[in-house]
C-alpha cells in the first residue's frame, strides 16, 4: 500500500512564498494497493493529482470524509472526471437528510459551478456510507463517524499487512470523556487504534484551542494523547492553519515534543509525502 | 472493549455538563453513564461504580408508588422509550442505595444518530422532592 499526500492544509489553500515546505492545497491523499486507486477528499490537492496521476488508471474511488468546501473544492478540477475512459466512484456520508447526490449536486451546479454531473462523460457513481466495512480490491475500510460538525467520516483502510487511519476534522476536545484514558469514550478510536499510520488534524497549539471549542478541530497536544492512546505507529499531524507558515509549523511540532516521550514518530504531513507500507 | 457510537459519546459529554440528573442507557438498558447530579438520587458515584448491566442497576434503582409498592418495570418511561424507541414520561418515587425516598419526574428520549443508528436512550429527571 502506497500513501501520498496531495494536499494537508486546512480549511483554505495557501500558497505562497512561506508554505513551500508543507504545502498549500486542502485535504487530499491518494492510495494505490495493486490496481486499486483511492483518493481520500478531493481537495485543491486533487486538482494536481489528477493532472499528474498515471493515465492507464480507469477506476477511481474518491472517499470523502464530509462535504466541507476545504474537502470538496477540487473536485469539478479532477480531470478524470472529463475523461470517457475513466470510472469515478464518489463515497461521502450519509448525512441523515438530504441525501450525497444532492448536496453533491449543491456544488456542482451554477453559481458555484458551470458544470453539472448530467454533463460529464459518465454521472460519478454515488455510495453513502455511515458505519460500514467494505472492499476495494485487496483493501478493506471501515468507516464511521467523528465529532466535528456536519456528517463527517473517518477511515480506516488495511491491506491486511498494514493500516493507514485518516481522520483529517475531528474535535478531540468534544467528543471524548476522561480524555485520553478511556477508549471505549473516545470519538475515533475504533479508525485509528494500532494503526501503522494515523493522519490526524493537529490545526491548533492548546492556546488557539481554548478559543475555538465547538469549531470542529482538534489541538496538537490532544492529537498526541490520541495517537498514544491509540499506540499508533506513526503520526502525521493533518491540517494546519492557513494562517501558519513553514517556520510557525515548524515551531509548533518542536515545542509540542518537548518534554515528552514517545515510542511512535510524530511529523508535520507536508505536501509530496509518500508513505510505503 | 469498543468504542461507543458517537452519538452516546456526545450524549454522555450532553449530560456531564448538565446540572440535573441524567443517564444514559444502551440498547439493552445496560446503564453507560449517569451524571454528577444523578449520584445524589443514586446514592452511587459513578467514578466508583462505572457502568453497571441491566439486571444490576434494577436493583439500585427502585421505583415505588406513594405507598412504596414496587412499579412494573414496563411502565417506566425509559422502559417504554427502549421497547417502543419513542419519548416518554412519567414521575414515581424511588428509593436509593441510602434509604432515601425521593419523588421525581422522568423525561426519557431515544438516541437515534445519523443513518437511524439507534443506540440507547437517554433520561432526564427533575428531582421534585425529598421524602
Amino acid at each position: 500500500m502506497k500513501v501520498k499526500i496531495w494536499g494537508c492544509r486546512g480549511s483554505l489553500p495557501a500558497p505562497g512564498p512561506e508554505n513551500v515546505i508543507y504545502g498549500g492545497n486542502t485535504s487530499c491523499v491518494q492510495i494505490t494497493h495493486g490496481d486499486t486507486f483511492i483518493v481520500l477528499d478531493a481537495g485543491s490537492g486533487i486538482q494536481r493529482l489528477g493532472k499528474y496521476m498515471n493515465p492507464n488508471v480507469k477506476e477511481i474511488h474518491i472517499l470523502l470524509t464530509h462535504l466541507h468546501i476545504d474537502h470538496m473544492m477540487g473536485l469539478g478540477f479532477f480531470l478524470p472526471l472529463y475523461d470517457p475512459e475513466v470510472k469515478v466512484h464518489i463515497w461521502g456520508p450519509d448525512s441523515g437528510k438530504e441525501s450525497l447526490l444532492g448536496n453533491l449536486r449543491r456544488y456542482f451546479s451554477p453559481p458555484l459551478f458551470p458544470v453539472t454531473f448530467s454533463e460529464l462523460p459518465h454521472h460519478p457513481v454515488i455510495h453513502e456510507l455511515s458505519q460500514n466495512t467494505f472492499s476495494l480490491g485487496g483493501l478493506t475500510i471501515y468507516t464511521d463517524y467523528l465529532c466535528h460538525p456536519g456528517a463527517t467520516l473517518g477511515y480506516r483502510i488495511t491491506d491486511g499487512k498494514s493500516t493507514v487511519a485518516y481522520i483529517p476534522d475531528h474535535e478531540l476536545g468534544l467528543g471524548s470523556s476522561n480524555f485520553p484514558h478511556d477508549p471505549e469514550w473516545t470519538s475515533g478510536y475504533e479508525i485509528a487504534k494500532a494503526a501503522d499510520l494515523l493522519l490526524h488534524d493537529a490545526a491548533y497549539n492548546s492556546k488557539e484551542y481554548s478559543t475555538k471549542i465547538g469549531w470542529g478541530h482538534s489541538s496538537v497536544r490532544d492529537t498526541i494523547g490520541f495517537a498514544k492512546m491509540c499506540k499508533v505507529k506513526k503520526l502525521a499531524l493533518f491540517h494546519h492553519e492557513p494562517t501558519r507558515s513553514d517556520e510557525q509549523i515548524n515551531h509548533l511540532l518542536d515545542t509540542s515534543l518537548r518534554n515528552q516521550d514517545l515510542d511512535f514518530e510524530v511529523i508535520m504531513c507536508a505536501e509530496g509525502d509518500v508513505f510505503e507500507f | 472493549m469498543p468504542a461507543q457510537p458517537l452519538e452516546l459519546i456526545l450524549a454522555r459529554q450532553f449530560g456531564d455538563s448538565l446540572n440535573m440528573p441524567v443517564f444514559l442507557v444502551d440498547t439493552e438498558g445496560n446503564l453507560l453513564f449517569y451524571n454528577e447530579p444523578a449520584e445524589e438520587i443514586f446514592g452511587l458515584r459513578f467514578n466508583e461504580t462505572g457502568g453497571m448491566r441491566l439486571e444490576e442497576w434494577a436493583t439500585i434503582f427502585k421505583p415505588v408508588d406513594v405507598d412504596g409498592n414496587p412499579l412494573p418495570p414496563e411502565g417506566l418511561p425509559l422502559v417504554k422509550t427502549l421497547t417502543t424507541r419513542i419519548p416518554a414520561s412519567g414521575s414515581f418515587y424511588i428509593d436509593n442505595m441510602k434509604g432515601e425516598r425521593y419523588f421525581i419526574s422522568v423525561t426519557s428520549v431515544p438516541v437515534i444518530g445519523r443513518a437511524n443508528r439507534y443506540s440507547g436512550a437517554m433520561a432526564m429527571f427533575w428531582k421534585t422532592a425529598s421524602i
